[in-house]
């Protein structure tokens, strides 16, 4: 029974896979606005994982838009694509909020489900705050999974920061307090907080997560002054549900989306954005200490066209 | 989140009523639903494209069959068709092979390899009586040896003493011959993660394949994957050749459509599925539940899993009896409430009932949950002889009832009313088993 459709499918793809970019890139190039094309550019859409609520919206400000048969389509068509999508992405503030020397310690929570880079994100962060000039601090809250906190040892080595820790198995906030207190002790600019990766629809891990934020929130006025939720940009439609569950619960106040330097495209960001309004501070391209950067959006969405 | 297929489909075919075959006009909207389903659920959308033509030529023409309804009987077929693009039945892993039957595991960063790992060496062990030895051969990411040698510790298995200067290549070459040496049939061998498309990482796999010979290359993959799933499966089989598919954190709400993508891409079965970070979590991999999953259809079949696993036998059999004999009491319905209780947060077992989620967002969980708890203080705030038989209660004791759960006399003739009613549907339903009583249970919250 497979057989066929498994043989029309692979070929259908193999041709895809020059990648839907150079497609798009093929209808801009061509001057043919027609209901195919555009059909072509919603499967792109799709194909980046902007998800079908967010590709709808972006398709109806590109029908409006539509030319008539007789016109020729003028430059600005892709152009119009790219701005609809950067205003999506716009819609609030993403600048990194830069820690004021006269808050101290400026604690930044990390959280997300599992396996998507937290403590990876926290050594590169790490790096660059060192290298501002800042006194930093890691706190190996991820007590759960075997040798978590040993990963995290080993970047507070490879950056030269100390790292605040318990055994294995010990309670969270507990790790938590200490850091906290070390930070304050020690006159620590940035505190960075990593939490074991947990699915947001375990209600009891999230309620580990509200009673580590109490922790924080009481042993130092207004922190975390960040909660980050990272994201892998190979997650699909899940992502949205999981910003949304982690910022209700949570209150996260900015995403880092890391592993853009696969074939993934993290398009499920727009979505995020546009339902919730919670902006995307840092993207990470690699594993090493520079391959994180700020995010802009401008480049982002061009990076969607490219190959 | 989503709304339910389900409940999409008997809207669209409420307007395709009185028409006894499904045609090419009727049948276009139905699709345009499905297709958001699987669009939704992050099924590639080239997948998507061809699966609707093959549903669309399978559907044409059908006689709608008697007991069905038409959206019944249409996402019948879709779901048989998908359930036979998942792989169909479920299969064992073979290891047929001259031990030490090697087995390497592949997959991006975080996906879930090294867990994976130590699930199946607990797997493999109980359920195939194997003798394992663990390799952790990440010599890239910080602690990730260390991960493998604790979990090993924690399975009291043996593990592989890799040294973090040594090459993956050399590590599992080495490894293997120590596995002969120990008399352990089974060679299990954790990877670092890495990108499809990092030519110089996978080079390095394909050299530990030339070296080591596994029986099985399994890809590791997130069942929250979106659309690049089809990317990175492909990028692994060209490059390694798989031999099978575990989906890992299914535990999630992740539809998990990209287990389609991938199964379509590489054609390679799906063999186990992750359900959660302990190590006894992982469980065979069952096509028809996959396929339930990602229609959004609920999981009956799981529900009934959960619902035996809770019910000890022998208290099933107790309940049968009771309810054969006439003599499902209020102190009964008190011990079940209990069961009830036992299986999970309301809101998640609706979930897995078809139809459960529209009944969810009707009530809502915590609604129906405050319900149940309202309806266990009435059963509490009884005498024991008034839970045996409820004939007894009169106005007084009604009365008195609702003063001692907090409630009102209308809330407790009520719930005698249900239990009344529910007691007639189990002794209609007694001789069908479990699953008449889901099929014809009617909705207990209104
Ligand atoms: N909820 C859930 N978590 C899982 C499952 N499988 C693995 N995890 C978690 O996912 C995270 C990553 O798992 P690992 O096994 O370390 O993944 P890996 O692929 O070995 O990661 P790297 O070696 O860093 O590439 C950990 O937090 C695990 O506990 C699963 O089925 N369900
Ligand atoms: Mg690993």
């Amino acid at each position: 029974m497979a057989g066929s459709f498994f043989q029309r499918l692979k070929d259908g793809l193999t041709k895809s896979r020059e990648t839907w970019v150079q497609k798009v890139g093929s209808i801009f190039e061509n001057q043919q606005w027609t209901e195919q094309t555009l059909e072509v550019m919603e499967e792109s859409l799709l194909t980046a994982d902007v998800g079908v609520k967010a590709t709808q919206k972006l398709m109806d400000v590109m029908r409006k838009h539509t030319p008539s048969a007789s016109e020729e389509l003028t430059e600005d068509m892709p152009t119009r694509l790219r701005q609809a999508m950067v205003g999506m992405l716009q819609a609030s503030n993403t600048e990194p909020k830069v820690p004021p020397l006269s808050v101290r310690p400026w604690v930044i929570l990390f959280l997300g489900v599992n396996g998507v880079g937290k403590t990876t994100t926290i050594g590169k962060l790490a790096a660059h705050y060192k290298a501002d000039g800042k006194k930093v601090l890691l706190v190996a809250g991820d007590t759960f999974r075997a040798a978590a906190v040993e990963q995290l040892e080993v970047w507070g080595q490879r950056v030269g920061v100390d790292t605040i820790k318990h055994r294995a198995g010990a309670d969270p906030s507990a790790v938590v307090y200490d850091g906290m207190q070390a930070a304050k002790s020690r006159k620590i600019d940035v505190l960075l907080i990593d939490t074991a990766g947990r699915l947001h629809t375990k209600g009891h891990l999230i309620e580990e997560l509200k009673k580590i934020r109490r922790v924080i929130a009481r042993e130092h006025d207004g922190a975390p002054q960040e909660t980050l939720l990272v994201l892998d940009a190979t997650t699909g439609q899940n992502g949205l549900q999981q910003a949304k569950v982690f910022k209700e619960t949570t209150n996260i106040t900015g995403i880092v989306l890391t592993k853009l330097d696969g074939t993934a495209k993290g398009g499920v960001i727009i979505s995020i954005q546009e339902d919730l309004g919670v902006p995307v501070r840092y993207i990470g391209i690699g594993e090493d200490v520079e391959d994180l950067q700020p995010f802009e959006p401008v480049r982002f969405v061009q990076a969607l066209f490219e190959k | 989140m989503f709304e339910s297929l389900t409940e999409k489909l008997e809207l669209t075919f409420k307007r395709l009523r009185g028409q006894g075959k499904i045609s090419e006009k009727n049948i276009d909207d139905a699709l345009r639903d499905v297709r958001l389903a699987l669009l939704e659920a992050d099924v590639h959308v080239k997948v998507v494209k061809t699966f609707l033509e093959s549903v669309k030529a399978k559907s044409l023409g059908q006689e709608v069959l008697q007991s069905l309804t038409p959206e019944q009987h249409f996402l019948k077929i879709v779901r048989d068709e998908l359930t036979g693009l998942l792989g169909g039945e479920y299969r064992e892993l073979d290891l047929k092979a001259a031990p030490p039957v090697v087995i390497m595991l592949v997959g991006l960063q975080g996906s879930g390899k090294t867990t994976t790992l130590a699930k199946l060496a607990r797997y493999l062990k109980k359920h195939q009586k194997r003798t394992p030895y663990l390799v952790p051969a990440d010599v890239y990411r910080p602690a990730a040896i260390d991960q493998v040698k604790i979990l090993g510790q924690e399975l009291e298995l043996p593990v592989y003493d890799s040294n973090p200067q040594t090459s993956p290549v050399v590590i599992c070459k080495q490894a293997l011959q120590e596995a002969k040496k120990r008399f352990c049939d089974l060679l299990l061998i954790d990877t670092a993660g890495r990108l499809h498309i990092d030519a110089e990482l996978m080079q390095e796999l394909a050299t530990i394949k030339g070296a080591v010979n596994p029986h099985h290359i399994l890809f590791i993959a997130d069942a929250m994957t979106g659309q690049d799933a089809v990317n990175q499966a492909m990028g692994f089989d060209q490059q390694l050749g798989l031999t099978g598919v575990v989906l890992t954190k299914l535990d999630g709400d992740a539809r998990g459509g990209a287990a389609l993508s991938i199964r379509e891409m590489v054609g390679k079965p799906i063999l186990f599925a992750g359900m959660g970070e302990k190590l006894d979590a992982l469980d065979p991999f069952y096509p028809d539940r996959l396929a339930s999953r990602i229609l959004g259809m609920g999981d009956v079949l799981s529900l009934i899993d959960k619902v035996q696993q809770n019910f000890e036998q022998k208290e099933s059999e107790r309940l049968q009896k009771v309810i054969q004999k006439q003599q499902f009491t209020l102190e009964e319905f008190q011990l079940q409430l209990q069961q009830i209780k036992k299986m999970g947060s309301m809101g998640s077992l609706l979930e897995l009932i078809p139809g459960g989620k529209k009944l969810a967002s009707q009530v809502d969980a915590d609604k129906a949950e405050n319900e149940l708890r309202r309806v266990e203080a009435i059963i509490n705030s009884m005498t024991l002889q008034e839970r045996r038989s409820p004939a007894i209660l009169n106005g007084s004791r009604r009365r008195r009832i609702a003063q001692g759960s907090g409630t009102t006399v209308t809330d407790v003739n009520r719930l005698i009313k249900q239990f009344m009613e529910m007691k007639k549907m189990m002794q209609r339903v007694s001789k069908g088993g479990m699953k008449s009583l889901f099929n014809r249970m009617p909705n207990p919250f209104h």
